[in-house]
């Protein structure tokens, strides 16, 4: 009984430990989405073409019929350049990437993508950033993971790299095209 | 005299505010409310700061976005659950009591409550029981040894 007292201590001690020693291993940037196994939120964007209107945009009314990928960039990012090889790899394989060029004139996503190649099924351009919101996007670039009925099933923030393309994106992508 | 200018400095300096005043509605009523809200937010950019502290564009958003909602005539409530649909509980800068924030809000007083049941059973132990008297074999070690 005696030793006990000298021992709580020590096990308080070990549990404290292990338990901020888990939260170092989280990110707090990541925010859980809110969406996950929702629809996507209803949203209709202009193009970034450079014609009155920016031509044929993006609408979440589209995201029917096939599981989709919904990727939220801007030619400002950082890591957009970075994620982009991957996004063409990911088109390349057959899997239909959709953008939303969020807080970016069309003119800079137009450059954009003329510098870095253009993997995108279609582009919709969130200058005002609503839409963005209504995503619950906190930066880019982010990409949701979309089912045949249009809800969302996965988010991934920051950019996706091989190995997560490899690992969770695409055996969810394979298992959402199997799905009814 | 500078010591009063440093003074008078020091008193008349306000807590800088990120909101513009293009962003500002113009009921002044309303833009109290939308204040009020808008530090209760968190900026998700830059976690630690409110809408109202951070230069972040996307807190300028979320500020445009509270007061617009205002000015549709949403009452407080409907416009933190707005952000809250899109963001999550982690937005509100004072989470709700909710089952999983429970560990949160009641964690303090759980340790405090097991330092006072500590505290008691360790009073009511004491008095500690006097050492027994030395033996004559002790007390003979003893001798030899001082």
């Amino acid at each position: 009984m005696k030793r006990l007292i000298f021992i709580l201590p020590i096990i308080a001690f070990a549990g404290l430990a292990a338990f901020l020693g888990f939260g170092l291993t989280q990110d707090p940037k990541e925010l859980p989405s809110q969406l996950i196994d929702r629809p996507l939120p209803e949203f209709a964007l202009p193009g970034i073409a450079d014609e009155p209107g920016g031509g044929p945009g993006l609408s979440s009314a589209s995201f029917r019929g096939e599981p989709r990928l919904l990727n939220v960039w801007a030619s400002w990012c950082a890591a957009c350049p970075q994620e982009h090889p991957v996004l063409e790899r990911i088109a390349a394989e057959g899997f239909p990437v959709y953008g939303i060029a969020w807080k970016d004139k069309p003119e800079d996503s137009r450059a954009f993508l003329a510098r870095y190649g253009n993997p995108y099924a279609g582009m919709g351009s969130d200058f005002p950033g609503r839409t963005a919101i209504d995503l619950g996007v906190t930066g880019a670039p982010e990409t949701f993971v979309v089912d045949r009925h249009g809800r969302v099933r996965f988010k991934q923030i920051g950019p996706i790299s091989p190995e997560v393309w490899e690992q969770q994106i695409r055996p969810l992508m394979q298992q959402l095209r199997a799905e009814a | 005299m500078k010591r009063a200018l440093l003074a008078l400095a020091l008193l008349l300096a306000a807590p800088a505010s990120a909101v513009l005043p293009d962003e500002m509605l113009k009921d002044a009523a309303q833009e109290q409310r939308a204040r009020a809200i808008s530090k209760d937010l968190r900026c998700v950019v830059c976690q630690n700061q409110s809408i109202d502290d951070s230069d972040a564009p996307l807190a300028r958003d979320l500020r445009l976005l509270v007061r617009e909602q205002i000015a549709l005539g949403k009452s407080d409530a409907e416009v933190r659950d707005y952000v809250v649909a899109r963001y999550g509980n982690f937005v509100l800068l004072k989470p709700p009591v909710e089952a999983d924030t429970l560990l949160l809000w009641a964690g303090p007083f759980a340790v405090l409550l097991l330092g006072a049941l500590g505290l008691v059973l360790w009073r009511r132990r004491a008095p500690a029981a006097e050492a027994a008297p030395l033996t004559e074999a002790e007390r003979a070690e003893l001798d030899r040894l001082s």
